[in-house]
């Protein structure tokens, strides 16, 4: 479990930056907190050429309240966004989630639009840039572009972003006013990537559901309207329509009914009601 | 910790046994100051090693070449199978068997991890890139993961030089099991699989070996745990004499819980790789070598069969077992099934007994020591059959336990198959578990939650638990004219030493190789006591050399040995130094020897506390002054006890054993709730007692039930070595094998009832390390057969699993979700696949595309050249993997029955450093609207690394690349893919709401 060998180099801007990932592209890989990127080295399942850290470029680690969306920088860890003191006001299911994504110390170390660059299909982040229709900041030699969650995320481990593109911050929208989130998860052990993992957002009658572990990418369903009486129904097509596989931790069958109970516990949340049993 | 409090009157009035004190140990673990393998300093030059591994189950090693490798500065040596068999003799075990095993692969690799070559360079990362370029090549074999099924005549064989998978079978009779059954009034069977699993340490194995020109042989440092039974294995593997093999081991070693004992054939490879390479050798193992290739506990199936009558109790007993040892069997395998051969009927007086022992060799990594050793598989069985008995009885299972454990006046107790236990009141244990656990609450609580129709559930379990193995027991596996062809094996000898120097410091040092249980404060405790000293006077020192120590056959750390064996052993040689100090200080008291005291550092007279001499300056006579000393005391004052037990004697020709020396008696009780939503089982209540005789420490004694509780929890919930069918291994990392952590963790109420000591160890304790792996598995288990009303509970209790014992059939989907689209993957060793795709092309076209090298290398993902190889043929190499995760492979794919241009069949193999890919599919042309409908499917099975490491996403990785194929392809004959999956999912899902709103 070592790394085969790579160069490093550590720019000190972001011009810098994607001027190193423009000159190396696909052979280069970004290292920001490294809780995924440094046991893929070690196991030798990737193999850069060069590590580009961006851990000291000033500019990346702020949290900015935009208005309509708070912008997270590319290199603030989910600790730092755990600590935020804005985070339960402006991004409950943030919030909520964050507490599920890793351990205490993973947390310290682990950025925000690293995990969303990874893209885990378990993972809870990539889970709300979802359900909340984010978008990631993307800049390179060649300028820089927006991209929406949806058109992001683009499978396993697989996202829209080029190799010579360094995602330099995420933008979450802020909750509106009358707006209710809810986020439920369940796993084998706390810490660990979700089995299946659900955020749900209501507006008025209008009600959406972000399910993570069961497809390849974190899945939004969208509701104008969705009665009490129906959201079973509603959750079994979904749970079904997600596919789903077995793997050693649970069966494709286990992961459709956790899309059941699961979901009608958020969607029950984001009622006001209390949680179904 | 009012939970194990030693009861007042049994609480020692003075000296320090007994006592719950703070841990010796921890003055310099809790500071990060321990001195374990990797913080010992080493030569200069000592080069480091790294080993290439099978990614296949079972595969013929066709060539290897190491050239590259070699060819790297800074690599020094490789060592390949063929240089083992060539320099070293098959590592042997207790028994003629069929299997050579000499630590690499020699011809075929039988298991995922197997070490195939190990090489040595100046650092571990050159080692591991030099074992990236050695090429190995594998003609693939068909595997055998299932230890019945590995049996039959058919199954795919491991050893040439056996022609069954079985290789070893023992039929035992005890007793007159056919007439208990024949006459008996009610019979019942069941049968259990236990699964594979281990307790994992955190520091894993580390070995430093050094070539000696003065011996011939080697310098090693490692932490072994022993027994040192298999130094001897080791020494004549590497055709030694033992002496010549000089084994130490640091003062701390991080955890082992049994795993420790099978560094031993790395210990050999490494000895010839360093002698190969002219310099010193270290290997650290990483956690992806240890998961995959250490050493985990044998997967058991076993039948259980019980005779007994209407009022439930048990007349006889047949266990037939298939213990799954995986592809090789390595000293003392297969010892564990042996060790609790005498306890096969547990803690119960049943008196006929028939015990079937299959030994069995699969496609899987081989077995070694864990913590329980063939406790936890047996009484899964015995005790899930009690709670069966109880059901169908119709009575409480507890009463039914009560029922037929022995009785107090039947100690000692000589159960059928030769368990002489010891000491106990298993129904008085029982009785003050039940009162202080308060099992009456717990029953009252079950029933209110059945009344409000949740599912809950209460368990029993109860375990003799064994201490201090006999040496012999391994014995058993042979026939009784093989034993006395070998000669008698039995004893268990345990060595310490006590020394007292000039100024009256003590000094011990042992042969217990602790990794963390805190055996220097428990031996501080019994020496002081009986030097009349405190703890902080005594220097106990547990790291081994095998050149300077005394140490014998049975030195180690294993199958709780310490509390029964090393203190019996420590008691014997300070009571030596006692003697010798008493007589000396008798002379110059004016007192008889038997008439000393020793207390608060000063010998005295016993009835004159006045008249004393402080205790160093008997130290001090003894060394400055020998012609001071009485006529018959030797100078210097240093006693080493080698102490055995008389009770362990060998197999009888009736193959009955005292497999071991003290028997302990646990007994736990649990209530458990289902959750019928999630399948989670939530343990509610845990009630654990256990009487292991005198407690030398509580402290001690609780972090062992505790330690043990968490494993066990473990075993019961989350852990479990997971293998496809075609052995494809996929536990490799800690988030495929879980292990349960703090936040996992219930806590448990602690009994501690009245303590029975052993008559046959010198302080009366007995082991209490490995207890709750016995109960606790089977305990939960009876609970949960007991909430859902259900006979067949598998482990590890994985939601998914229990989910499928409670509830009946799913609810379907509506129309609005297409059959094709509704169907989950189901459960297979391989990745399946199959769909279509429109092409706007003829097929034609299409046909005459799929067989283009050139055009495919632009449509394969990562395809960095393609070629024919022949009719039909393609080789190339290709990147594969999902988004950063990449590996180069080699690929090969052979197209067969081709009906042109209408179908094909296609087989292909990638192997790269990323694992192995075998796989087959088909495809279909059709015309359809002016272009070509393409029908494909395709199996494709993965192993090796990313298998192990990433089984989570093959699936949609596999997924993904296809997709990205056909894409291409459907580019490459000038169209623009649309509406396939993965982004397919995201209509479908829009169609869903659309029906809803």
């Amino acid at each position: 479990m070592k790394p085969a060998p790579f160069d490093y180099v550590r720019p000190e801007s972001i011009e810098e930056a994607v001027a190193a990932l423009a000159e190396h592209g696909d052979e280069a890989r970004v290292l920001a907190g490294g809780q995924s990127l440094m046991p893929m080295l070690n196991m030798r399942l990737v193999r850069p050429e060069i590590l580009v850290d961006i851990n000291r470029i000033p500019g990346l680690a702020g949290i900015d309240d935009e208005g309509d969306c708070i912008a997270i920088g590319g290199a603030v860890t989910q600790g730092d966004l755990a600590d935020w003191p804005d985070l339960a006001a402006t991004l409950p299911v943030v919030a909520d989630a964050l507490p599920h994504v890793g351990h205490f110390q993973t947390r310290n170390r682990g950025t925000v639009c690293g995990s969303l660059c990874h893209a885990d299909p378990s993972s809870e982040l990539p889970l709300c840039l979802a359900l909340l229709d984010g978008g990631i900041e993307l800049r390179s030699a060649r300028g820089v572009r927006t991209v929406s969650a949806d058109e992001f995320q683009q499978g396993i481990l697989t996202t829209a972003k080029a190799p010579d593109e360094l995602a330099v911050r995420a933008r979450l929208p802020k909750a509106r006013q009358g707006e209710r989130f809810a986020f439920r998860e369940f796993h084998l052990r706390h810490g660990d990537f979700a089995i299946v993992a659900v955020a749900a957002r209501r507006a008025g009658d209008a009600v959406s559901l972000a399910v993570g572990g069961v497809a390849d990418r974190p899945e939004v369903c969208h509701w104008e309207s969705l009665p009490d009486d129906a959201v079973d129904d509603a959750l079994n097509d979904l749970a079904w329509a997600l596919g789903g596989s077995d793997d050693i931790h649970a069966t494709a069958r286990h992961r459709r009914q956790l899309v059941r109970h699961l979901g009608r516990q958020a969607i029950a949340a984001t009622a006001g009601n209390r949680a179904a049993a | 910790m009012p939970d194990f409090a030693i009861p007042e009157d049994v609480r020692p009035e003075d000296g320090y046994v007994g006592r719950r004190m703070p841990r010796i140990e921890d003055r310099s673990l809790l500071r990060g100051e321990g001195g374990f393998v990797d913080d010992v300093p080493v030569k200069k030059g000592t080069l480091h090693a790294a080993f290439v591994r099978s990614p296949h189950a079972h595969a013929e090693v066709v060539a290897i070449d190491a050239s590259a490798a070699l060819a790297m500065p800074g690599v020094f040596a490789v060592v390949t199978g063929a240089d083992m068999a060539a320099e070293t003799d098959p590592m042997i075990v207790g028994f003629e068997n069929p299997i050579d095993y000499y630590g690499l692969a020699v011809d075929k690799v039988r298991y995922v991890g197997e070490p195939v070559v190990a090489v040595a360079a100046t650092d571990r990362y050159r080692a591991e890139d030099a074992a990236d370029l050695i090429r190995v090549t594998y003609n693939v074999l068909p595997a055998v993961v299932d230890p019945v099924t590995a049996c039959e005549p058919d199954a795919p064989k491991l050893h040439p030089r056996s022609d069954s998978n079985c290789v070893s079978k023992r039929h035992f009779v005890h007793g007159e099991p056919d007439r208990a059954f024949a006459e008996a009034e009610c019979t019942t069977e069941l049968t259990i699989r236990y699964p594979r699993n281990s307790i994992t340490p955190m520091e894993t194995y580390a070995a430093v070996v050094e070539a000696n020109s003065e011996t011939g042989g080697f310098d090693v440092l490692s932490n072994f745990q022993g027994p040192f039974s298999v130094h001897t294995v080791m020494a004549l593997a590497l055709r030694l004499r033992t002496a010549a093999l000089r084994h130490r081991s640091p003062k701390n070693s991080g955890g082992s819980f049994g795993s420790k004992l099978v560094i031993f054939p790395y210990i050999v490879v490494l000895c010839v790789l360093a002698r190969k390479a002219r310099r010193p050798v270290k290997w650290i193992e990483d956690r992806l070598e240890h998961l995959s290739a250490s050493s985990v506990a044998p997967n058991r199936v076993t039948k259980v069969e019980a005779a007994y009558t209407k009022d439930g109790t048990v007349t006889g007993l047949r266990l037939t077992h298939w213990d799954d040892h995986g592809a090789y069997l390595r000293a003392p395998m297969p010892a564990p099934i042996y060790r609790m051969h005498g306890v096969s009927t547990n803690g119960y007086g049943i008196r006929h007994l028939e015990v079937t022992n299959h030994i069995v060799s699969t496609n899987k990594c081989p077995t070694g020591a864990v913590r329980g050793f063939g406790g936890p598989q047996l009484y899964f069985a015995v005790e899930r059959m009690m709670q069966r008995i109880a059901v169908l009885t119709g009575q409480d299972p507890l009463d039914l336990i009560r029922k037929n454990l022995i009785t107090a006046d039947m100690f000692p107790y000589k159960a059928v198959a030769g368990s002489l236990l010891d000491s106990g009141d298993y129904h008085r244990t029982v009785d003050e578990t039940v009162e202080q656990g308060d099992l009456a609450a717990l029953k009252r609580k079950r029933d209110a939650a059945r009344a409000e129709g949740r599912l809950y559930g209460i368990g029993y379990a109860a375990c003799v638990e064994p201490s201090q193995s006999n040496m012999g027991y391994i014995s058993t596996v042979k026939t009784g004219r093989e034993r006395e062809r070998a000669g008698p094996k039995d004893g268990a000898v345990a060595s310490v030493t006590v020394a007292v120097d000039a100024l009256g410091s003590v000094n011990v040092i042992g042969d217990s190789v602790p990794q963390g249980q805190g055996h220097q404060t428990a031996l501080a405790q019994i020496v002081a006591d009986q030097l009349g000293l405190t703890p902080d006077d005594v220097v106990v020192a547990l790291d081994t050399d095998t050149a300077k120590d005394g140490w014998s056959i049975a030195a180690g750390n294993y199958s709780c040995r310490f509390a029964p064996a090393s203190a019996s052993a420590a008691h014997q040689a300070a009571t030596r130094v006692r003697e010798k100090m008493a007589r000396i200080a008798a002379a110059n008291l004016n007192v008889p020897a038997d008439n000393v005291e020793f207390t608060d550092g000063n010998i005295h007279a016993a009835n004159n506390p006045d008249n004393a001499i402080p205790f160093y300056r008997i130290g001090g006579l003894a060394h400055w002054s020998p012609s001071s000393l009485p006529d018959d005391v030797e100078p210097g004052i240093r006693e080493t006890a080698m102490w055995n037990a008389p009770e362990l004697t060998p197999t009888t020709a009736k193959d009955e054993i005292n497999t071991s020396l003290a028997y302990g008696f646990g007994f736990d009780f649990c209530g458990v709730e289902v959750d019928p939503d999630t399948g989670v089982v939530t343990v509610d209540r845990y009630v654990s007692a256990h009487d292991c005789g005198t407690i030398l420490n509580p402290g001690l004694a609780e972090g062992q039930i505790r330690g043990s509780w968490a494993s066990a929890y473990g075993a019961t919930f989350l852990e479990e070595f997971c293998y496809e069918e075609d052995g494809t291994f996929r536990s490799g990392t800690f988030a495929e094998y879980l292990v349960p952590t703090a936040a996992e963790l219930p806590d448990i109420r602690l009994v501690h009832p009245t303590p029975h000591p052993s008559p046959y160890t010198r302080l009366g304790a007995k082991g209490i390390a490995e207890g709750n792996q016995y109960t606790t598995p089977v305990c939960i288990a009876n609970a949960v057969a007991d909430a859902l009303g259900i006979a067949d509970i598998r482990l590890p209790l994985r939601p998914a699993r229990v989910l499928e014992w409670l509830q009946g059939e799913e609810p379907p989907p509506s129309a609005a979700v297409a059959p094709d689209e509704a169907a989950g993957e189901p459960a297979r060793p391989t990745i399946d696949g199959s769909g279509e795709m429109q092409v706007p092309a003829t097929p034609e076209q299409v046909w005459a595309l799929l067989l283009d090298p050139e055009r495919m290398a632009r449509i394969v993902p990562g395809c960095e050249r393609l070629e024919a190889a022949g009719d039909n043929s393609f080789a190339g190499t290709v990147v594969l993997g999902a988004g950063p995760v990449k590996g180069r492979f080699e690929a090969r794919i052979d197209l067969t029955d081709l009906e042109r241009p209408h179908r094909a069949r296609l087989v292909g193999a990638a192997d790269g450093p990323l694992g192995s890919s075998r796989g087959s599919g088909a495809f279909e042309l059709a015309a359809q609207d002016g272009g070509t409908l393409v029908r494909y499917r395709y199996s494709v099975e993965l192993s090796g690394k990313v298998a192990a490491v990433g089984g989570r996403m093959i699936r949609g990785a596999a997924r993904q690349l296809i997709d990205r194929f056909l894409r291409a392809l459907v580019r490459e004959a000038g169209g623009e893919a649309t509406d396939t999956p993965p982004r397919g999912l995201a209509g479908r899902l829009r169609r869903l709401a659309g029906g809803r709103t």
